[in-house]
C-alpha cells in the first residue's frame, strides 16, 4: 500500500519535473536569437533621472560598499539621486552613514524601524525622477548595470526591469551551492521574460518606472517578501516586467546552513501565502503564462520535494535497517560480486536519471550565459547532490507555518 | 503579459510523454531479458539434470569416483538469487515469474531425488538442507540470509528452498512426506525438521560435516601459506574422499 502510494507520486513527481524542464529548454531554443539581439551593446537614446533607494537595517559592515558601487556607477550625475533609509538600525550603521553626509548626491533619512517595506516606502515619498530603483544594503552594482538595465526602457511598455544577481565572492559551501542557484535563476528569470511570467522583482537593483507606484501603490508587508507581492501585483495590473540578463548585481549571501535556512523559510512562507493572497491568478487564462506554468510548477514542486524526501528517508531506513539485520545474521560482507543481472532497471530510475540529465544541461546553459563558456567546478556538484536533501526542510517548516499562521521573522 | 502559446504546451506534454514512453518500454524491455536469461539458466540445469538422471540409471557399471554433480547446486543456488531479485524488481503476482519460480522448485525437487540416490548408492558425504518459506515470515529473511552464507562458504552444501505456499503439487507432497507444519522458516535435514530461525551456529551444530569441511579449508590454506608443493596432492585427496 504505502509502496503503491510512494511509486505514484515519484512518477507524478517525475512526470511534472520533466515537463517542467523540457517547457524551459525549448523556450530556450525558441528564443535564442532573441538573447542573441539582446547582448548587443547600444547606446542609450537618452539618460531619464534615476533614483536609487537603499534600505538598511543594522548592514554597517555592507553599506558603505553599497553606495560606493552607486557612486561609481557609469551615469550622468545630474541624473542619478542615492536615497539611503535608515530603518532604526541599532548597530553602526548611521556612523558608517556619516561619512556621505556631505556627499551632495546621497541623501540620507533615518526613522524608527518598522520593516523594509515601510524603509522603500519612506524613499518614495522623497522621489521625483522618470525612474526608481531599490538596492538592498548588501548588493554591489557593477559600473555598467545602469545602462545595461535602461536599455530596456526603451520598450514605452515596460514598467519594470530586473537585473541578473549573481554571489558576491561565494567562500563556503553554503555560498558555492547558491552560486550555482542563482545561476539557474539568472538563465530561469530570462526565461521568465520571453514567457512575460515574472513574478519576483529582486530587491537588489530592480528600476521601475516611478509610475507604477503611483498607480498600483506603494510596497506592501506581504509576508516579509515585498519584491514578490509587488511582481505580483504589476502582473495582476498587466504592467510589463522585463529582465536585463547581463545587468550584473552581486549580493552578499548567507555564509552558513542557519542563516540560509532563515532567509529561505521567510522566502518560501512569503511564496505560499503570497501565491494564496493571488490565487486567482492560477489557472486563469488573463494572466498568462504566470498562472499556467510559473506559479503551478513552483507549488507543485514545494510538495513534491517534500514528499520524495519522505519516500527517500523512509525507503532508506528501510534499507539501513536490512542491513543491519543482514550484519547481525552473518556478519559483516567481505566478499564483492558484481553482475549486471541485479541492476535496478526501473523506468522510475531512468526517469530520474533523464531528469537529473536535463538538470546538468539547463545548468551548463545557464553557466555559458554568465560566464562566456562552461567549465566544470565543484560547487555543481555540491549543487546537485546537496541543495535537493536540504531545500524540503525549509519547505516543510514554511508549509507547517502557512498552515498553523505563524509568523517568521527576518533574522 | 503574453498570451499563451497552448501549442507549445501540448508539445511539451508530447515530449514529456514520449520519454516516459520510452524509458517504460526500455526498462520493459530489459526485465523480459532478465526473464529470458533465467529461462535459458534453468534449460541448462534441466538438460544437466537429465544427464545426471541418465547418469544414475548407468551407476550400477560405474565407479562412484565418476559421478560429478557439485557445479550443478551452485548453478541453482546462483538461479535462486537471480530469480528472487527478479520477484522483488518485477510484480510478485508477474505470471512470467510464477511459472519459472515453479520450473525451480521442481528442478530442486529433482535435484534432490538424484542427489539422495547417489548418496545412497555410493555413501558420499553430500549435506542437503531443505528450507521451506513463505510470505510475511521476518524470520525468514534472516534464514534466507543465513542459508546464502552457508552456501558461500561451503560450495559442497546443498540448499533447496521451496516456497511453503507455492501451488506447487510436488512441494505438496514434500511438505506431507516429511509432516512439516506452517510454522515458518522450517529446515528439513537429515529427516529431522527445525522450526524457528537457526543461526550459522546452530546449522554448523547440527551438520558435523561442515566442520570437517571447514578444517580440511583451513589445512588446506596453511599448505598454501606454507608454499608447500604438495598442495594439489591435499586437494586430489579431497576429491577422493567426496
Amino acid at each position: 500500500m504505502f509502496n503503491d502510494i510512494s511509486q505514484t507520486i515519484i512518477y507524478i513527481s517525475l512526470f511534472f519535473s520533466l515537463y517542467f524542464e523540457v517547457f524551459l529548454l525549448i523556450t530556450y531554443f525558441e528564443k535564442r536569437p532573441l538573447l542573441r539581439q539582446e547582448s548587443i551593446q547600444q547606446d542609450l537614446a537618452r539618460f531619464p533621472t534615476v533614483t536609487v533607494i537603499v534600505p538598511c537595517f543594522n548592514e554597517e559592515t555592507t553599506i558603505p560598499k553599497t553606495i560606493f558601487s552607486l557612486l561609481r556607477l557609469d551615469y550622468p550625475k545630474d541624473k542619478l539621486d542615492i536615497i539611503i533609509v535608515d530603518d532604526g538600525s541599532v548597530d553602526g550603521t548611521l556612523r558608517a552613514l556619516h561619512r556621505f553626509k556631505n556627499n551632495s548626491r546621497v541623501r540620507v533619512y533615518s526613522k524608527p524601524n518598522g520593516g523594509k517595506h515601510t524603509a522603500l516606502n519612506y524613499g518614495l515619498q522623497y522621489v521625483e525622477s522618470e525612474l526608481v530603483g531599490c538596492l538592498d544594503a548588501d548588493s554591489f552594482v557593477e559600473p555598467g548595470t545602469l545602462k545595461t538595465i535602461l536599455k530596456y526602457f526603451n520598450d514605452s511598455e515596460t514598467m519594470a526591469v530586473t537585473p541578473a544577481v549573481r554571489v558576491y565572492k561565494p567562500r563556503t559551501v553554503i555560498e558555492l551551492i547558491q552560486k550555482v542557484e542563482y545561476t539557474w535563476g539568472i538563465f530561469y528569470r530570462k526565461m521568465l521574460h520571453f514567457l512575460g511570467a515574472i513574478f519576483v522583482t529582486p530587491g537588489p537593483f530592480t528600476i521601475y518606472r516611478t509610475e507604477v507606484f503611483r498607480k498600483i501603490g506603494d510596497y506592501r508587508h506581504a509576508h516579509l517578501t515585498e519584491d514578490l507581492e509587488l511582481a505580483l501585483r504589476m502582473q495582476t495590473n498587466r504592467l510589463k516586467i522585463v529582465n536585463a540578463h547581463n545587468a550584473y548585481v552581486h549580493t552578499v549571501v548567507p555564509k552558513t546552513l542557519r542563516s540560509l535556512y532563515k532567509q529561505r523559510l521567510r522566502w518560501t512562507y512569503g511564496f505560499l501565502n503570497n501565491s494564496l493572497d493571488y490565487k486567482f491568478l492560477i489557472f486563469n487564462k488573463r494572466y498568462g503564462n504566470i498562472g499556467f506554468y510559473v506559479l503551478p510548477m513552483a507549488i507543485i514542486s514545494i510538495f513534491s520535494s517534500i514528499l520524495l524526501l519522505l519516500i527517500l528517508t523512509s525507503t532508506n531506513i528501510a534499507r539501513a535497517y536490512d542491513g543491519l539485520i543482514k550484519f547481525i545474521t552473518v556478519g559483516p560482507d567481505l566478499g564483492f560480486s558484481f553482475d549486471w543481472f541485479f541492476v535496478h532497471t526501473s523506468p522510475s530510475l531512468f526517469l530520474t536519471v533523464f531528469s537529473v540529465g536535463l538538470i546538468v544541461s539547463i545548468l551548463v546553459l545557464a553557466r555559458r550565459m554568465t560566464e562566456g563558456r562552461f567549465h566544470f567546478s565543484l560547487d555543481l556538484f555540491y549543487f546537485l547532490f546537496l541543495y535537493g536533501l536540504i531545500v524540503p526542510f525549509w519547505i516543510s517548516h514554511a508549509l507547517f507555518n502557512t498552515v498553523f499562521s505563524r509568523k517568521t521573522t527576518w533574522r | 503579459m503574453q498570451t499563451i502559446d497552448w501549442k507549445k504546451y501540448i508539445f511539451v506534454l508530447f515530449i514529456t510523454a514520449a520519454i516516459f514512453f520510452t524509458a517504460i518500454s526500455f526498462s520493459t524491455y530489459l526485465s523480459n531479458k532478465r526473464v529470458e536469461e533465467i529461462r535459458s539458466v534453468q534449460e541448462q540445469i534441466s538438460l544437466d539434470i537429465l544427464s545426471s538422471e541418465v547418469q544414475t540409471a548407468l551407476l550400477e557399471q560405474f565407479s562412484c569416483k565418476d559421478v560429478s554433480g557439485t557445479a550443478l547446486s551452485r548453478e541453482l543456488g546462483a538461479l535462486g538469487e537471480k530469480l528472487s531479485f527478479a520477484e522483488e524488481s518485477r510484480n510478485a503476482d508477474d505470471p512470467e515469474v510464477l511459472t519459472l519460480k515453479k520450473t525451480y522448485s521442481l528442478l530442486e525437487i529433482k535435484d534432490y531425488l538424484l542427489m539422495n540416490r547417489v548418496r545412497e548408492k555410493c555413501g558420499t558425504q553430500n549435506v542437503f538442507i531443505v528450507y521451506f518459506y513463505g510470505k510475511d515470515c521476518d524470520e525468514c529473511r534472516r534464514q534466507g540470509l543465513v542459508l546464502t552464507k552457508l552456501r558461500e562458504d561451503y560450495p559442497e552444501l546443498r540448499v533447496y528452498s521451496f516456497d511453503y505456499n507455492l501451488d506447487v503439487a510436488a512441494i505438496a507432497t514434500l511438505v506431507s512426506i516429511n509432516k512439516i507444519e506452517n510454522t515458518l522458516p522450517a529446515l528439513l535435514i537429515d529427516e529431522n525438521v527445525y522450526y524457528d530461525f537457526q543461526s550459522i551456529e546452530n546449522i554448523e551444530e547440527i551438520i558435523p560435516q561442515l566442520k570437517v569441511w571447514k578444517e580440511q579449508k583451513e589445512k588446506e590454506k596453511q599448505a598454501i601459506e606454507a608454499n608447500v608443493e604438495s598442495a594439489p596432492e591435499v586437494n586430489g585427496q579431497q576429491e577422493i574422499a567426496q
